[in-house]
């Protein structure tokens, strides 16, 4: 019986279509075409699955993206014309690589900032460290001196 | 006590971005529409796949453009939010189907009610691509001057109709 159904499995594997056929033709038409597209649709962030590129994304926009950029190619548009033409309509938002310009400043900056802080604090630290005395040893002198003001004191109480 | 001062400020700080981290949407994304022309498209009608209608159409009145999908699930979730808008409508309220079956639409108004005064088919979803559509459904409020002055993302609530719409339509005098 578990034979038979990983059989059937196996069968069903086999004849499916590959997934993502309907794309493919155009790969197959101009594969220099197709990775000019990637190359554009790997700088691009799918607004619908925030945290992956319109190249990588399985989502409808992703593909319906994916198209705009494949014919804005065609019609002889270059790469910073199809960018504009995506921040125009969604913003800055779906570049991976945000420009940098008055509000994005604290992005760009901020890790410098950060980094510019925790050096400061790091060269004061050391800084107050050095000022300490090097040897903190007592020598025999004050060590006998401090046990006789000890003594002093126990026999005065 | 002043050496846990340092990591106590620094703490509160943290805690002070996470709390406000918490407060944001992150699906909720700044439209670079807001204060521009609305794109010009001319798509046909649902019902009357013959009749051509364009953003001119409506140049010098106030409207609202809903995207809606048959297919949305969270479409289903604000219809009866637009179905008592349509019992006053102050200004005409645009369906703009995105990436829909004309028949699967049609049946989809014929079963829960429809709240447009019109509605466009952009079946290829051209024009949602030009509007910026990336979560329908999306509601735009467009002025007498046809300029783009309020993009919501997701569902119309009631708060976000009375806290946000009529407030805005009653400002741009419609």
């Amino acid at each position: 019986m578990h034979k038979l159904l990983a059989l059937w499995c196996l069968l069903c594997f086999l004849l499916a279509p590959p997934l993502g056929a309907r794309e493919a033709p155009p790969t197959a038409q101009d594969p220099v075409l197709e990775a000019r597209v990637m190359a554009i649709a790997e700088e691009l962030r799918c607004l619908v699955c925030q945290n992956e590129t319109i190249a990588a994304s399985h989502a409808d926009l992703a593909v319906d993206l994916r198209k705009q950029i494949r014919s804005q190619l065609v019609q002889g548009r270059s790469t910073e014309q199809i960018l504009d033409f995506m921040v125009q309509r969604y913003g800055d938002f779906v570049l991976y690589r945000p420009p940098v310009k008055a509000s994005t400043l604290l992005l760009w900056g901020g890790p410098f900032l950060l980094l510019v802080i925790a050096s400061a604090g790091l060269v004061l630290q050391i800084r107050r460290r050095r000022r300490l005395p090097a040897d903190a040893s007592i020598s025999e002198e004050d060590r006998a001196r401090a046990r006789k003001i000890l003594a002093d004191e126990a026999e005065n109480s | 006590m002043k050496r846990y001062l340092i990591p106590l400020l620094v703490f509160l700080v943290l805690l002070g971005f996470l709390g406000a981290g918490l407060k944001l949407n992150p699906r909720e994304v700044p439209s670079p529409l807001i204060n521009k022309p609305v794109p010009a498209f001319a798509l046909p009608a649902l019902d009357q796949p013959d009749r051509q209608v364009s953003a001119r159409d409506f140049q010098g009145k106030v409207w609202i453009l809903n995207v809606w999908a048959s297919w949305c699930v969270a479409c289903r979730a604000e219809h009866p939010v637009l179905m008592d808008y349509a019992k006053s409508a102050r200004v005409p309220l645009l369906g703009l189907n995105y990436k829909d079956k004309r028949t699967d639409a049609m049946a989809w108004l014929q079963k829960f009610g429809n709240p447009y005064q019109l509605s466009l088919s952009d079946t290829d979803g051209l024009t949602g691509i030009d509007l910026g559509v990336y979560g329908v459904p999306e509601t735009f409020v467009i002025d007498r001057e046809g300029v783009i002055r309020l993009k919501h993302i997701g569902p119309v609530t009631e708060e976000v109709l009375k806290d946000t719409i009529l407030p805005l339509l009653g400002k741009l005098g419609a």
